[in-house]
């Protein structure tokens, strides 16, 4: 199984990654803009074929390395 | 028990060392210029020197700083031990990637982001001292403005309203980013411009900027001094 990964600073913490991407839109011409974002993506290649399982432990990959809670949430797609 | 006055007191202090590690000759020079004993730790040992009264964590750049700045450094395998002589009271220091690895590793509260201009600032930088009642910067006086380098591209001190809260009331904020009267100043970005804080038992301290390199007049500082020699009053 495969595990994707997205890692997002929380809403409300300023992404000045995801600002200077926005601006930079802007001056091309993509006015229909109101926020960028810019976050990792982790893709997992895993052993095991069972999806809660996969879950599980993915999940706790994220608490304990793959995000910093503290400002950024995540979310896992199981595929 | 009484000091006499001409004893000088000579600390044993441990210095990390992480792949990419670059500043920890700059701190062994710093405290043994200020006559203390030091000691390289190589990551991969698994025990801290026996007896040492501090633990420096020197800036650089941990493993690359893949993913985020100090994520991975934080389980090497020297960490268990870091992590049991924080827990025994022992003191710790972390400058700049290694106020970053003690974020990361739940020692100090808050976290480090991208500075806000996506910059890697290095220069020298007017701190304010908040707070003083620790044995980092006892030696400095309240509101004391110093001059100290920094140079880092994540030291956006972020933490929620409630943790600035509990910061506040415990007097953990140390230093701000400062004018040359002490008014606070946008640096990076980081919340209520903070650059650096302590935990609330007051043994681990971790800061951005780099007081190993204020040691010297000709080199533009000499106020690194009092904040190092600040741990000799243990």
């Amino acid at each position: 199984m495969t595990a994707v990964v997205n890692v997002f600073l929380k809403d409300g913490v300023l992404d000045p990654q995801g600002k200077a991407a926005h601006h930079a839109l802007d001056s091309l011409g993509f006015s229909n803009i109101n926020d960028v974002r810019i976050g990792k993506q982790i893709i997992i290649k895993l052993e095991t074929t069972n999806r809660t399982q996969a879950q599980n432990e993915v999940e706790e990959m994220c608490e304990t390395l793959l995000a910093n809670t503290v400002i950024e949430d995540y979310n896992i797609e199981i595929q | 028990m009484q000091k006499e006055s001409i004893d000088k007191i000579s600390l044993e202090v441990a210095i990390l060392r992480f792949p990419g590690t670059n500043c920890e000759f700059d701190t062994q020079y710093a405290f043994e210029k200020l006559g203390h004993k030091t000691t390289l730790v190589w990551h991969e040992n698994k025990k801290l020197p026996e007896n040492i009264n501090l633990l420096v964590i020197p800036g650089g750049f941990s493993y690359g700083d893949y993913l985020r700045s100090g994520s991975i450094a934080r389980f090497s395998p020297i960490m268990k031990a870091v992590l049991e002589y924080a827990k025994n009271n022992g003191k710790i220091l972390g400058i700049c990637n290694g106020f970053q690895i003690l974020t990361e590793a739940g020692l100090l509260p808050g976290a480090l982001k991208r500075n806000n201009n996506l910059h890697f600032i290095s220069k020298h930088q007017n701190l304010v001292v908040i707070n003083n009642n620790n044995s980092f910067l006892n030696l400095c006086q309240k509101n004391e403005v110093l001059d100290i380098p920094i140079a880092h591209a994540d030291g956006n001190y972020y933490i929620d309203d409630a943790g600035l809260d509990d910061l506040e009331k415990n007097g953990q904020i140390l230093l701000r980013y400062s004018d040359a009267s002490g008014k606070p100043v946008v640096v990076n970005g980081s919340v209520t411009s903070i650059a650096g804080v302590c935990n609330k038992e007051r043994n681990i301290f971790g800061l951005m900027p780099h007081p190993e390199r204020a040691l010297e007049a000709i080199l533009g500082s000499q106020d690194g001094i009092r904040m190092l020699q600040g741990f000799e009053s243990l």
